[in-house]
């Protein structure tokens, strides 16, 4: 939730320039669905996902993936400041330095399209707001790191997938469609508990 | 997977620092925090509000019950799981007749097809009850095919009062006479069965609505049941479903073995109540029950029956989405 005086200073900054670049800023926080950086992230992976996550149907405690997750985040990169916040945009830390870098903690390369798409959408919103930034992926467990930087067809990308995303999360639940990455999906027992139920006898 | 705590004596519930013990002058235990889902109290249980506060933000529920065993009521911790727009649809299930009469019919439909699998999986040797058994089989059938006539919720509460009266008919004749039924009697219960059954029927209803806790559901909106008949009348619909498939299967077990005798029970008949010892042989038979694990076939991968509870909440969510039509669960073992 945005409140009053945030939205005003932003506006201030706004009025320095070109008018395509403050809708950037309507289209992600003030349009009826505000885009993050985890949808944009679930639109590469899973449309029920997105929606469901969307509509703040989240799972319990308790999934030994999101456990991890959690765990690696909270344990790694203890020295760097973590969960910066801006404009309501949560990045998992920031460098400063000659270039700003934009880092994102990651389990695994097993979503790196849905990884670098939402990185890219970091590096997409802080260009509009007039910052320049390079985004580095972090693999703790790996022990590697990947830099990314956008270009213009990216850029152009992102917007499209902003749109799309509006679109699904407004209309009805995608219905669960089974794919080799559900197995490993905390939703997979939402998405599949109703297959095997017979009527009655 | 997490695990239900039951305390059957006495004691205090205290925190030293993340660490709560069970104390009484028996001695000291501690409570393995993050292997525990609920807690159920039967017995007197004190405790500050450093523990309360502590089991509220990991999300444990207490369930208490009273010295006679039954339900008392819940330390429910504050919602951490909330989405508007789910409430909303579930409000809508409720506010529109036809949408909640069809959820109503699908717990009754759900209860009724275990009712049937239990008659008959228990009269499937028996011989010389077997006709009989059949014929009750028949009655059950007949009321059920009624309920997709049914205009009212209160009159799909009567087809499902009559179906469970030939139910509990049907069981006398299963049952040695010792456990026979008769009439259905709660407060007090009024014989051994009826014992078992309330004491088991308060326990379906706590877990359920622990499970409730872990999903985006509210509690109190029901569709069967009025919501406000009890303050969480959703664990009552659902519980409905879980009653024949986990309760009805111990007392057939405990009966069938012969695991209880005269000192599981207290009381006069008229009056009667499950003893400590009683308590205590019911609610391990509960417990390994819900831990339990069985193929499912959807799944493709081994589910507890405590977990079934929580897939069956799963769905009902998703019908209120709109996203895949309910189907109560009938087990297919």
């Amino acid at each position: 939730m945005k409140d009053e005086s945030v939205k005003d200073t932003d506006y201030s900054l706004d009025e320095l320039k070109d008018e395509p670049e403050t809708n950037i800023y309507a289209e992600v926080f003030l349009g009826s669905v505000r885009i993050t950086g985890v949808k944009v992230n679930y639109y590469h992976i899973c449309k029920t996902k997105l929606w469901l996550f969307s509509h703040n149907i989240n799972l319990e405690r308790g999934d030994d993936n999101v456990a991890l997750g959690k765990i690696l985040h909270e344990d790694r990169y203890k020295k760097n400041l973590k969960n910066i916040t801006i404009d309501g945009i949560s990045i998992d830390f920031v460098k400063t330095g000659k270039r700003t870098e934009i880092h994102e903690i990651k389990k695994s390369k097993k979503m790196d399209a849905a990884d670098r798409a939402q990185l890219l959408f970091y590096l997409y919103y802080l260009k509009k707001r007039g910052f320049d930034a390079v985004g580095i992926l972090n693999y703790p467990l790996l022990n590697k790191t990947e830099k990314i930087e956008m270009n213009a067809e990216d850029e152009a990308n992102i917007e499209r997938e902003i749109e799309e995303i509006k679109k699904i999360v407004l209309s009805s639940m995608p219905a669960p469609m089974h794919k080799k990455i559900c197995l490993k999906c905390a939703y997979q027992e939402f998405c599949f508990c109703g297959r095997g139920d017979k009527n009655g006898e | 997977m997490r695990e239900n705590f039951y305390i059957l004596q006495d004691g205090i519930l205290k925190r030293k620092e993340n660490t709560v013990y069970f104390e009484n002058k028996e001695g000291r235990k501690i409570l393995p925090i993050n292997k525990i889902s609920s807690i159920f109290a039967y017995g007197n249980l004190s405790f500050s509000s450093g523990v309360v506060s502590y089991l509220s933000k990991e999300g444990i529920p207490i369930h208490f019950f009273n010295y006679y065993g039954f339900y008392e009521g819940s330390m429910y911790p504050r919602e951490t799981l909330i989405s508007g727009d789910l409430v909303i649809r579930q409000a809508e299930y409720y506010l529109d007749p036809e949408k909640r009469l069809c959820l109503a019919g699908k717990f009754i439909e759900g209860a009724c097809g275990n009712i049937l699998k239990n008659l008959k999986y228990y009269a499937r040797n028996r011989e010389d009850i077997q006709e009989i058994i059949e014929n009750y089989v028949t009655s059950i059938k007949t009321e059920l095919s009624r309920l997709i006539d049914a205009e009212t919720v209160p009159s799909m509460m009567r087809t499902e009062g009559k179906i469970r009266e030939l139910y509990y008919n049907a069981l006398d004749e299963i049952f040695p006479e010792e456990y026979r039924i008769i009439k259905r009697t709660r407060r007090p219960p009024n014989n051994k069965m009826n014992t078992l059954i309330s004491f088991g029927n308060s326990l379906v209803y706590s877990t359920t609505l622990s499970e409730i806790y872990n999903t985006q559901l509210n509690p109190t909106i029901s569709y069967l049941h009025e919501p406000f008949e009890r303050r969480f009348s959703l664990s009552l619909d659902v519980s409905e479903i879980f009653k024949p498939i986990l309760i009805d299967r111990i007392i057939f077990k405990l009966v069938n073995k012969n695991m209880l005798d005269d000192g599981c029970f207290r009381g006069e008949i008229g009056n009667m109540l499950l003893s400590d010892k009683g308590k205590k042989i019911f609610l391990k038979e509960y417990d390994e029950k819900l831990k339990t694990t069985i193929k499912h076939k959807g799944l493709n991968k081994s589910v507890s029956y405590k977990r079934l509870i929580r897939l069956e909440l799963y769905k009902l969510s998703k019908h209120v989405l709109g996203a895949e039509n309910y189907k109560p669960l009938v087990m297919w073992w």
